[in-house]
């Protein structure tokens, strides 16, 4: 094991070259829903239990199935009400089990990226060889069902090994959700030299990070995103920022809790100069126009050569 | 290092769900429920009614709720205790103040124990549903079924017995079941539980014994989740129930009827400084003409009656 895996340089938040977002957006607003399948009964990874008691866990697992029966049509309704088409962080093995979902998502022009498998199957202990196995199958399956590849990658239930991000980059993907060290999208070092990016997805606004984690009340979770928009807005004046909410439909969709989402999407597209985005957008826009001064500057900076 | 191929087969990856319990399938696919009179929201107050024995022995976990301190744990047992002895009184006081028809989920131990309590509430004629045994009598992904049965057999028999009621419904203790629950369930009459909280509508399970209902009593809403486990205020508890009782009205206008289901405890909302919280919650839900307050009984009723089983 090493102090740093030198995925990402030290690059200072100050003077950087400006970013310009589509028509002067000052923040690229992203809606990251995860859609989820947990497995009643899943093979015991030796460094992570998927569930706290012996299974069935009811509670847990009919929770999170309820994401699926009731939440999803809440969220995917508010975000037709506000015209924000979700970027879909999809557990593959949805595209078998719940194909209606995928549809109304298709239908709706959804991105999809991949969070592997399942939520319940883990990174930690594959070899290299396994989780490029794991990796090309979610990838495979997406392309499948949805007729594109994913662009983006959050390893599932944010579990990581060393190579994660370098074999996503390799079977062909170009930004990843695991890293939460920025406010703009920024470069990651790949094994295979490819324009890899980093598209913040904010574990702090995750909903259940607020909810499950931090456990907050729901409406003071409404009150911080704003004030996380806030922020992000003034400075996206003279560099343009990228806000993500990550959800999940077994939190955000609860009757008690969905009013504190929509309050906070009203107030967000209620602003002008927020670009209402997808992932892939974000990451390609940011290739084509700031990867490589991004690059020098980074260099620049860290006293390299470039 | 890797891992047994057995981490990358998907033996249950199709359509559905990875299990044979129930079907897959989205609430807003499902005809529109009527309720009485028209109503848009169902509003199930369940009280459940616990006996945490001060020898516990926390197999295979220790119950929310349950001692967490070297035997003998007087401050959980005696807090837990104050629920069945003032908090419940205070509740019944409540629901007669705002016309409730309250239903009661007793672990069978507080019938047996306290048959001052079982007067009163065989009085009233309200709804009466089993707990299981005891908070400390677990049911458990591994349990010896033998061992299981008869736990089931005892806790429903008693219960029918000391109450008078017919009892159809059953929680499990914490709700934790094991792969057999269902079917020990079904075999001993149960007609419906409440463990599973996928949804917001009843809904058919099946088991070897023949289907079920499982009804959708909110974890998320109870008030041991909201204030114990989230450490939330009694003022965001207030305002948690009545966002969604509001949410669920406003749903009900076009997806057809819902349920408010309250799940209490009167060991936690009963103390002095929380009982106003639980009459604000529903003073408020009863002030809207649209609430009906039901049974899980009653709301099963109809639900059958609906055409939806």
């Amino acid at each position: 094991m090493k102090e740093d895996l030198q995925l990402f340089d030290y690059w200072p938040y100050d003077n950087r070259p400006k970013i310009e977002w589509p028509n002067g957006a000052r923040v690229a607003f992203w809606v990251a829903p995860n859609i989820e399948f947990y497995e009643i009964d899943p093979p015991l990874n030796p460094d992570r239990k998927p569930w706290p008691r012996s299974n069935p866990y009811v509670t847990g697992y009919s929770i999170r199935d309820y994401g699926n029966r009731v939440g999803h049509m809440r969220q995917m309704r508010l975000l037709d009400k506000y015209n924000i088409r979700g970027s879909i962080s999809l557990s593959a093995a949805l595209c078998d089990h719940h194909p209606e979902i995928i549809e109304m998502c298709l239908d709706r022009d959804w991105e999809f990226f991949s969070h592997g498998i399942y939520n319940t199957r883990y990174t930690y202990g594959l070899s290299e060889d396994q989780e490029r196995e794991m990796i090309l199958d979610a990838f495979s399956t997406i392309q499948e069902h949805t007729g594109k590849p994913p662009a983006g990658y959050l390893a599932p239930a944010l579990s990581h090994s060393p190579h994660t991000l370098d074999l996503f980059a390799e079977v062909g993907g170009i930004y990843t959700c695991d890293l939460f060290h920025d406010d703009q999208p920024t470069p990651v070092n790949v094994r295979n030299g490819s324009k890899f990016v980093s598209v913040p997805y904010s574990l702090e606004m995750n909903d259940t990070i607020a909810y499950v984690v931090n456990k907050i009340e729901p409406r003071y979770y409404g009150k911080i995103m704003r004030e996380n928009f806030d922020r992000l807005y003034e400075e996206g004046a003279d560099s343009g920022t990228v806000m993500c909410i990550p959800t999940h439909n077994y939190q955000i969709s609860c009757p008690h809790r969905i009013r504190a989402f929509e309050e906070t999407l009203e107030y967000i597209t209620g602003h002008s100069d927020v670009w209402i985005t997808t992932g892939r957008e974000i990451a390609e826009y940011y290739i084509e126009n700031y990867y490589d001064s991004s690059r020098e500057d980074i260099s620049r900076k860290s006293g390299e050569a470039s | 290092m890797s891992l047994d191929k057995t981490f990358l087969e998907y033996p249950r990856r199709k359509y559905g769900m990875d299990h044979d319990r129930y079907d897959w399938s989205m609430l807003t696919d499902r005809p529109k429920v009527i309720w009485p009179e028209d109503k848009k929201l169902a509003l199930w107050v369940n009280v459940c009614l616990q006996f945490f024995p001060i020898n516990q022995k926390g197999k295979p976990f220790v119950p929310t709720g349950g001692m967490t301190m070297p035997y003998p744990d007087l401050r959980h047992y005696s807090l837990r205790e104050y629920g069945n002895r003032v908090g419940i009184y205070r509740f019944l006081k409540a629901f007669d103040e705002y016309s409730i028809k309250p239903t009661f989920a007793l672990n069978t131990r507080v019938a047996e124990r306290y048959p001052y309590l079982m007067d009163v509430l065989k009085e009233r004629e309200d709804e009466i549903l089993c707990h299981g045994l005891h908070m400390d009598a677990l049911h458990y992904g591994g349990q010896d079924i033998d061992e299981e049965r008869k736990q089931i057999d005892y806790s429903l028999s008693k219960l029918r017995e000391l109450s008078g009621q017919d009892v159809t419904g059953w929680i499990s203790p914490d709700r934790s079941e094991s792969d057999n629950t269902p079917d020990l369930l079904a075999e001993h009459g149960v007609q419906y539980f409440c463990d599973w909280v996928n949804d917001d509508m009843p809904y058919q399970f099946k088991t070897n014994n023949g289907e079920i209902v499982a009804m959708p009593l909110s974890q998320e809403l109870e008030d041991s989740f909201i204030l114990l486990n989230n450490k939330h205020t009694e003022d965001s508890y207030v305002e948690q129930i009545c966002d969604a009782c509001d949410f669920l009205i406003d749903e009900a206008d076009e997806q057809g009827g819902r349920i408010l289901s309250l799940n209490i405890h009167p060991w936690m909302l009963g103390q002095p400084h929380r009982i106003g919280k639980l009459e604000s919650v529903l003073e408020y839900v009863t002030s809207k003409s649209e609430v009906w307050s039901a049974s899980a009984a009653d709301i099963l009723k109809e639900y059958k009656r609906n055409g939806s089983s």
